[in-house]
């Protein structure tokens, strides 16, 4: 008996769309077991994993937070990987895209002006796009592999900002702490009434819904759409696989440095040496959840953003460690991406041969 | 051939027999009761369309399939063929339509790779020479498999069943690839093979070889046997007939074409190979006038694919005036600059370059007409219901057969994804229409309707380039022919002064420059 992947004839759009809920109903339920493998009441550690962080509207507040980073990176990934260009490297965009803007409140500390916030959101994102041209460039002269440089350039975007926080860019009046200047007035976002919200999150639907659009209804998306699905036949329709490369990657690049923007302009007020709890990497699994649909990504965006408050939440109430916001994370991309092979391939049990003949024929050959 | 050996001994055990196979995908049997049984000693012809099941039943007997029902008997016992390495194990070798060679490995290599024990070059080159040579397919196990030709490639895959001292070799459409001259060379080898009681079981769309060479014929249609005949009594028609289920069109004669403008104009076309295993263009010239068809044939690899990406645009060139399109030089501008001056291009593999798979038919009308002056998209934004306008059109002129009225491309069958291909293109009325094997794996019914669309198109005023190695289609709808043989073309010649013999030579280089001039060329270029 052997096992082997049979690639089914049709599949089904039904299964394609529960696909993502399976993926998290059977999340949950390994989650049970395994906090019950740790000795919790698996019943109670869910409730305070995933139902507790949306009970009260501070902790909404909180969701919707967190979410905004996620979905506002996550839909630029969509684009990306909807167009088969793997960008790995949404942190360090992200990074480039916070220092880039801050730029402006470190060396201009007294200038206040609504001016100040768009220069700032405006160095983000092209902060993030020029670091994500780095693999674009190498990609298309040298036909590098955009997985691992993006994903080498994180780090280095992470240590520089490192070493930013603790040498040039140090508070002269902060202790001796690594962390920036704090930023003031039109430095920082505005954020709803006095809770912790800030326009992030309408900066993150929009984007959401332009770029929806964007993939559905232009000639650019269904650039992005043949280029991903069949690059002979896109460049048949008289497209560069080229230029695509170059517009994924400083899109997705661009978003993620807005995002990385919004975080210190917003919750934090400050860079200092960590800027993102690693957004740009689960931002991976949002694109993926979201079926790579900039609309599905609002919905996963919120979702994954849970795990991130049930992480804290979990360590506070059970004394479990923060880590197993990752745990979940890790084992919700690997049920998705299970799902979604088994809506396109079967698992065929094949009977073997029977013993007795074939031996039979062959010692009847041998005679 | 002439006379086959008495196969008509009822009391002989066939070597192997399929007894009411069906092989059902969901809903549809691919196979239907399908019986057939093969002696020692005979080719048997396995006839039918594309999708009559041919492929399905080969993999079952060959062991990469498992039918739904029914039974595998070999030399009189009921087994079960569990997988490729099983039934090479019994005696049953195949040569693929499609080779699986390395072409950075030796011939010796190569198939050393596909032998079981331990590896001994020396005596397996020694092997393979004597092999060949015993059957008139000499090769040099030594060379590198990305210097020979494809009918070189095809020995190697012989050669490889041939080690193996197989009792039933299945062919699948060996002849598709090679040329006149190759071709009756294979033959003589199957002869002999059968001669030696191996048996032979011969998939193939040309009638005429298998009236030559088959002793008995087995017609496949929509998955059932329809007949079992002996070639030898019937004619070309009538199997063809037996196998389409009706008497096959035939295409109406052209009119007497009148010459017009030049619309295509070629000049000097060279580019050097793509890779390694690529094939360089040296120093091409043609022209197309408005209302002819001028047809370019070939073995596959000797350039097509490279020459249409040229005249396509899909590869742009460096000098401008290598290729005009009704007078402009667009040699270094790209396909959609070439479609908007009324150029429309069909290449040779349709999922995938023609049609993305995944992609419904109206995105794939978007895919070549998103420029070309049919509104589809206005400033940047798709108008997906002008595409599925267009798309609905072509699939009525084209008599386009979907289950659904906007499907996925890969749900089509290859004829009626070419119609629609090929509809696509027509449907905007182009003054130039480049076409690279226009009927490529299509079924006979499929393939007259794109021949008689593209010699309507020509009688309507446009000029039509066609690369096909079909040398029936290439007579049956070309004005004028041009021979391509690696990376070179011969002046295109009217059709009705060329014979099949006098291609077929050319096809394999007769017309070719020798090496000094092309490097003298070369240099001075």
């Amino acid at each position: 008996m052997k096992l082997i992947l049979e690639k089914r004839a049709f599949r089904s759009n039904t299964m394609a769309l529960l696909s993502p809920l399976l993926a998290i109903a059977l999340t949950v339920f390994f989650g049970g077991i395994i906090f019950a493998l740790l000795g919790l009441n698996p019943l109670r550690a869910l409730y305070i994993y995933f139902i507790e962080p949306v009970t009260s509207w501070w902790s909404v507040e909180e969701l919707i937070v967190k979410a905004a980073p996620l979905i506002l990176i996550g839909v630029g990934l969509a684009i990306c990987f909807e167009a088969k260009v793997w960008n790995i490297g949404a942190e360090g965009q992200l990074t480039m895209g916070a220092l880039a803007g801050s730029m402006i409140p470190i060396f201009f500390t007294g200038w206040q002006s609504p001016l100040v916030l768009v220069i700032m959101l405006v160095l983000g994102a092209l902060g993030g796009a020029l670091f994500a041209a780095i693999p674009a460039f190498l990609k298309t002269r040298f036909n590098a592999n955009e997985i691992l440089t993006s994903l080498m350039l994180v780090y280095v975007a992470q240590l520089f900002a490192d070493w930013l926080v603790r040498g040039p860019w140090r508070d002269p009046d902060g202790f001796n702490f690594p962390k920036s200047v704090t930023f003031e007035g039109w430095q920082v976002l505005p954020t709803f009434g006095d809770g912790r919200v800030h326009i992030g999150a309408i900066i993150a639907i929009v984007a959401a819904l332009v770029l929806a659009f964007m993939l559905a209804k232009t000639l650019k998306g269904f650039e992005i759409r043949i280029m991903g699905n069949a690059p002979r036949a896109g460049m048949f329709s008289g497209f560069s696989p080229k230029k695509t490369v170059w517009f994924s990657l400083l899109l997705s690049g661009g978003l993620a440095g807005l995002a990385g923007i919004c975080e210190v302009a917003g919750p934090s007020g400050h860079l200092q040496p960590s800027i993102s709890p690693g957004y740009g990497f689960t931002a991976i699994i949002v694109a993926f959840l979201g079926r790579l649909n900039p609309i599905g990504v609002v919905f996963a965006g919120l979702l994954l953003a849970v795990s991130y408050l049930g992480g804290e939440a979990a360590q506070i109430d059970l004394g479990v460690s923060a880590r197993i916001s990752q745990v979940f994370q890790g084992m919700l991309l690997f049920f998705i991406l299970a799902c979604d092979t088994l809506i396109l391939y079967r698992i065929k049990l094949m009977a073997s041969n029977d013993p007795k003949t074939l031996a039979k024929i062959k010692a009847e050959a041998g005679s | 051939m002439s006379e086959a050996p008495s196969l008509q001994q009822k009391n002989q055990t066939p070597l192997l027999e399929v007894r009411h196979i069906t092989k059902m995908y969901g809903d549809l049997a691919a196979n239907d009761d399908v019986s057939l049984s093969i002696n020692k000693g005979e080719i048997h012809a396995l006839l039918g369309e594309n999708g009559a099941g041919k492929s399905t039943l080969v993999k079952i007997i060959y062991g990469s399939l498992q039918p739904t029902s029914g039974d595998v008997y070999w030399q009189g016992e009921k087994i079960i063929i569990d997988n490729p390495a099983a039934a090479r194990e019994l005696g049953i070798g195949m040569v693929f339509q499609h080779f699986s060679l390395f072409d950075a490995l030796t011939v010796a290599e190569n198939i050393a790779l596909a032998l079981p024990g331990k590896l001994d070059l020396a005596g397996l080159s020694e092997k393979i020479s004597r092999v060949s040579r015993d059957y008139g397919l000499p090769l040099e196990p030594t060379v590198h498999v990305a210097d020979l030709s494809v009918g070189e490639r095809q020995r190697i895959e012989i050669v490889r069943c041939l080690l193996q001292e197989p009792k039933l070799l299945i062919m699948d459409e060996p002849t598709a690839v090679l040329t006149p001259q190759e071709a009756d060379q294979l033959f003589l080898t199957l002869d002999r093979l059968a001669s030696e009681g191996c048996a032979v079981l011969y998939i193939s769309h040309r009638l005429e070889e298998i009236k030559r060479l088959c002793h008995n014929a087995t017609i496949l249609r929509h998955g059932k046997v329809v007949a079992d005949v002996d070639p030898q009594e019937e004619t070309a028609n009538s199997l063809a007939s037996l196998m389409v289920g009706s008497d096959i069109h035939t295409i109406g004669d052209k009119a007497a074409s009148v010459q017009g403008d030049v619309v295509l104009a070629i000049n000097n076309l060279s580019a050097p190979p793509d890779g390694p295993f690529g094939v360089a263009l040296k120093d091409i010239s043609l022209e197309v006038h408005a209302g002819e068809i001028v047809a370019v044939a070939g073995v596959a690899g000797n350039g097509q694919g490279e020459f249409f990406d040229a005249v396509s645009g899909e590869k742009v060139g460096k000098t401008a005036q290598t290729i005009k399109i009704n007078d402009q030089a667009v040699g270094h501008q790209a396909i959609v600059a070439r479609r908007k001056l009324g150029a429309a291009f069909v290449p040779e593999e349709r999922l995938g370059h023609g049609a993305v798979p995944e992609f419904s038919l109206s995105d794939n009308v978007i895919l070549t007409r998103h420029a070309t002056g049919d509104a589809i998209v206005s400033s940047g934004v798709v108008k997906n219901a002008v595409a599925d306008t267009i798309q609905k059109r072509v699939s009525g002129d084209f008599d386009v057969r979907k289950a659904v009225p906007n499907p996925e491309a890969r749900s089509l069958s290859g004829g009626n994804l070419q119609k629609f291909v090929v509809g696509r293109e027509l449907d905007r009325e182009p003054a130039l229409l480049v076409i690279n094997q226009p009927t490529w794996g299509v079924d006979a019914g499929a393939a007259a309707l794109i021949r008689q669309a593209l010699i309507d198109m020509a009688t309507r005023g446009a000029a039509i380039l066609v690369i096909s190695q079909d040398l029936d289609e290439i007579f049956e709808i070309a004005d004028r022919i041009a021979v391509m043989s690696r990376g070179q073309m011969s002046p295109a010649r009217p059709a009705t002064d060329m014979t099949p013999e006098e291609i077929g030579l050319m096809m394999a280089g007769s017309h070719e420059k020798n090496d000094q001039q092309q490097t003298s060329e070369a240099d001075s270029a």
